[in-house]
C-alpha cells in the first residue's frame, strides 16, 4: 500500500542519507528486515493520530541539529553506587571509561560485538519486541532504530545480578545524532536493576528491548539530562512471563524534544508491569511526551501507569496512555493515571486516556488532571513559617510523590528526589 | 501580646461583611476563650490574623508585640511568633512530618537571624516534644497527615507548636472531632506549654474543652463582633443555657 505523499517524502529523504551497517548474516538480516517494516509503514506525519500532540519533524529530519552542551553538569547521578559501569560517549561504547563487561548472574556483551558474532540469545530477541510492537500502532522511529543501531548492549541475566548495570551517556559534540540499541534477555527468576542517565547526544534514538521470563523481575529507573536542546525518541519493549516483575522510572528535566514510548505484553498470568515517570518542564522550547501502551493478554495481571509533570513559563506535556485488555484477559486490574501540575497559565498539558476491553471481570481506572498548586495546602505551610517559594516546591515535589512512589528501591528514590529538589531550588533564584 | 482593634473584614469573593468591628486584647500569659454560634465568625478572625486569603480586612487593625500583623506575608507572621492550630490540617502527601517541621523551623530560625538547627539536635528536640503527645517514631516517618485520624492530625499540629514555640498560639476548633481521650491528651500537650511568655486565643463552640485548657477570659462572639466578656463561669453560662440566652440579653 502506498504511503500518502508528505510520509513518503519524509521517510524518502530521511532513508537517502542511510546506509545499513554491516555484521554477521543475521544482524544484516534482522537490520534489513527493520528498513523493510520502516519502508511500509513510513515516518510518522503531523496528521498521524498517535502524533497529534507533538511535532515528529525533529525527530524526521535526515539531519540532527546542533544542541548546545551544557555546563553546569551535575555529577553524575547514581555514581556513588556499586554498579556495572557502562559508558557511552556520544553514542560510542567508551571502553576505558567503563567497567569490565562482566558481572555475577549474568553476561554483556557490547552490541556491535554481539553481532559481528553467533551469541545466540542475541540473536534470537533483536528486534522481535520491536516488531511486534508495530501493531496495532505503527511506531516508525523504532524500528528505524533496530535498522540502523550499531551499539548498545546485550544483556543475558541468569541469576540475580550483584550489582545494578548502570549505562551513562555522554556527550561531547554538539551534532551527534545516535542510535543505541539494548536487548535484555532476563531467565527464569533472574533479577536486575538497570539505571540509566545522561543526555546521549544532540538527537538520541534509542530502543530498550526487555523479555521477562517466567517469575523474572526488572527495575528501570533512569534520568534523560537536563540539556535544553537536546531530543529523543526513546522505546521500551518488554514482554512479561508468568508472575514476572517489571517496573520503569523515567525523570524527564528540561529538553527540547522527548518522546519516550513503553510497549508492555502481560503475556503470562499473574505479571505485574508498572510504567511511571516525572517530567519537569521550565520555558515554551520544553516538549515533553509520554506515550504508554499496556496489553494485557493473560489471567490476574497488573499494570499501573503514572506520569506527573510539572510545567511552567510555556512548557508543554503529553500523555498518550492505552490499557489493552485481550478476551480472556480476566481479573486484570489496570489503573492509569496522568497529571500535570501547571505552575503559571503559559504552559499546556495534552492527555489522551484509552481503555479497550474485552474481558469482562477485570478492575480498570483511568484519571488525567491539570491543576495549580493547592492555595489552602500552601496557606497551611506558610502559616508554619514557610516562605512562599520553598511552600511551593515542597508542593510540587508533594505532586509528583506517586511518581516517585513507584521507585522500589528507597536509595534509588532519594537520589531522585534530590535531583528533583536541585532543578526547583535552581529556578528559586 | 495581640491587640486587635475595630477589626472589619469582608469576604472578598461575596463581597458580604464577616468580622463588623472586633476589639480584642490578650495579654502575655493569658489564656483567652472566644465562643460563640456558628457563623458569628470565629475561625474568620483566626484566618485573618494568620494570613489566609480570600479575606479583605476594610478598616481596624491587628498587632502582635506592636507589630502590624495585617501587613505580614503569612510566613512572616509565622516569624513572628503566631500560630494557627488549624481546624482542619491539611495532608501533604510526599512531605514527611519530620522534613516539614525542620523546614518550618528553619525558615523561622532563618528569619529571626538565628543558626539552622543541626540534625541532630533537631531530632532530639521532635522525639522529647512528641513524647508528651504520645506521637510514635511511625508518625513523625509519615507523610504530613496523610492517612491520620482525626485525633492524630490534631496532635500534631500541637507537636509543630511545641517545635516551633510561639508566642501567640490561636486555637481553632482544635476539639472538633476529638474522643474524650485524644482531647485530653491534646489539652495536656497545650497546657504544658502554657508559660508567662506565651499567650493563647481557645476559639471553640463547646464548653468541654476549656474544662482541660481553663481559661483566665472568655469571649463570646456572635455576627462579628464581641459581644460580651467574662471570666470561666462565662462558658459555664453557655454550656448550661446555650447561646440563645446570652444572645436574647443583648438583643
Amino acid at each position: 500500500m502506498a504511503l500518502p505523499k508528505p510520509k513518503q517524502d519524509v521517510t524518502d529523504a530521511r532513508l537517502a542519507t542511510l546506509t545499513l551497517p554491516q555484521g554477521a548474516l543475521w544482524a544484516r538480516e534482522a537490520r534489513a528486515e527493520a528498513l523493510g517494516r520502516l519502508t511500509a509503514m513510513g515516518l510518522p506525519h503531523g496528521r498521524d493520530e498517535y502524533w497529534r500532540f507533538t511535532r515528529p519533524d525533529s525527530l524526521n529530519a535526515p539531519e540532527a541539529a546542533p544542541a548546545a552542551l551544557f555546563d553546569g553538569a551535575e555529577d553524575d547521578i547514581f555514581a556513588a553506587r556499586e554498579t556495572l559501569h557502562i559508558v557511552f560517549t556520544d553514542g560510542v561504547f567508551d571502553a576505558a571509561a567503563s567497567s569490565a563487561l562482566e558481572g555475577t548472574g549474568l553476561e554483556i556483551a557490547r552490541l556491535s560485538a554481539a553481532m559481528d558474532a553467533d551469541i545466540h540469545w542475541a540473536r534470537e530477541f533483536y528486534g522481535k519486541l520491536e516488531a511486534r510492537g508495530q501493531s496495532p500502532v505503527a511506531r516508525p522511529f523504532a524500528a528505524l532504530n533496530s535498522a540502523i543501531a550499531t551499539d548498545g548492549v546485550v544483556i543475558r541475566v541468569t541469576g540475580t545480578a550483584d550489582r545494578p548495570v548502570h549505562i551513562t551517556y555522554r556527550r561531547e559534540s554538539e551534532t551527534a545524532d545516535v542510535a543505541l540499541h539494548h536487548v535484555i534477555r532476563l531467565e527464569e527468576g533472574a533479577e536486575l536493576t538497570l539505571l540509566e542517565n545522561g543526555p546521549a547526544a544532540a538527537r538520541l534514538n534509542a530502543v530498550m528491548e526487555v523479555d521477562v521470563a517466567k517469575g523474572a523481575k526488572f527495575h528501570h529507573v533512569r534520568t534523560q539530562g537536563r540539556e535544553h536542546g537536546r531530543r529523543a525518541a526513546t522505546h521500551v519493549f518488554a514482554a512479561l512471563g508468568e508472575g514476572s516483575l517489571f517496573k520503569s522510572f523515567t525523570l524527564t528535566a528540561n529538553g527540547a524534544m522527548t518522546r519516550n514510548e513503553a510497549v508492555l505484553w502481560l503475556d503470562g498470568n499473574d505479571g505485574v508491569a508498572h510504567v511511571a515517570g516525572a517530567s519537569l518542564g521550565d520555558g515554551k522550547d520544553f516538549h515533553d511526551d509520554d506515550t504508554v501502551f499496556i496489553t494485557h493478554d493473560a489471567l490476574g495481571c497488573e499494570s499501573r501507569q503514572v506520569f506527573k509533570k510539572v510545567l511552567r513559563n510555556g512548557a508543554t506535556g503529553v500523555f498518550q496512555g492505552k490499557i489493552l485488555v485481550k478476551p480472556g484477559a480476566q481479573k486484570t486490574d489496570g489503573y492509569q493515571i496522568s497529571q500535570s501540575l501547571l505552575l503559571d497559565g503559559d504552559s499546556q498539558f495534552l492527555a489522551k486516556p484509552e481503555l479497550e476491553i474485552y474481558a469482562d471481570d477485570v478492575v480498570c481506572s483511568h484519571g488525567s488532571t491539570s491543576g495549580a498548586i493547592d492555595e489552602t495546602a500552601l496557606y497551611y505551610l506558610r502559616s508554619r513559617g514557610i516562605p512562599k517559594e520553598r511552600a511551593t516546591d515542597l508542593l510540587t515535589l508533594s505532586f509528583l510523590a506517586e511518581a516517585l512512589e513507584e521507585i522500589e528501591d528507597e536509595g534509588l528514590a532519594d537520589e531522585i528526589r534530590d535531583r528533583l529538589e536541585g532543578w526547583l531550588a535552581r529556578r528559586r533564584g | 501580646m495581640l491587640n486587635i482593634k475595630g477589626l472589619t473584614v469582608d469576604l472578598e469573593e461575596e463581597d458580604k461583611q464577616i468580622l463588623k468591628g472586633v476589639d480584642l486584647e490578650v495579654g502575655a500569659g493569658e489564656v483567652h476563650a472566644i465562643m460563640g454560634p456558628n457563623g458569628s465568625g470565629k475561625s474568620t478572625l483566626s484566618y485573618v490574623l494568620s494570613g489566609r486569603e480570600g479575606y479583605e480586612v476594610t478598616g481596624g487593625t491587628a498587632t502582635l508585640e506592636g507589630e502590624d500583623l495585617l501587613a505580614m506575608e503569612p510566613e512572616e507572621r509565622a516569624a513572628a511568633g503566631l500560630f494557627l492550630a488549624f481546624q482542619y490540617p491539611v495532608e501533604i502527601p510526599g512531605v514527611g512530618n519530620m522534613t516539614f517541621l525542620r523546614t518550618a523551623l528553619n525558615a523561622q530560625r532563618k528569619a529571626k537571624g538565628e543558626e539552622e538547627v543541626s540534625a541532630a539536635d533537631f531530632l532530639k528536640l521532635v522525639r522529647e516534644r512528641a513524647k508528651t503527645l504520645n506521637i510514635d517514631a511511625e508518625m513523625l516517618k509519615r507523610p504530613v497527615n496523610v492517612g491520620f485520624s482525626g485525633g492524630e492530625k490534631k496532635r500534631n499540629e500541637i507537636l509543630q507548636m511545641a517545635v516551633l514555640e510561639p508566642k501567640m498560639c490561636i486555637l481553632d476548633e482544635t476539639d472538633s472531632g476529638l474522643d474524650v481521650d485524644a482531647m485530653k491528651l491534646v489539652s495536656e500537650g497545650v497546657n504544658a506549654l502554657r508559660s508567662e511568655g506565651r499567650s493563647f486565643l481557645v476559639i471553640t463552640h463547646y464548653q468541654r474543652l476549656l474544662n482541660h485548657i481553663t481559661p483566665d477570659v472568655v469571649h463570646i462572639m456572635a455576627d462579628g463582633r464581641i459581644i460580651k466578656t467574662g471570666g470561666p463561669e462565662l462558658a459555664l453560662e453557655v454550656e448550661e443555657n446555650g447561646y440563645a440566652n446570652i444572645l436574647g440579653e443583648l438583643a
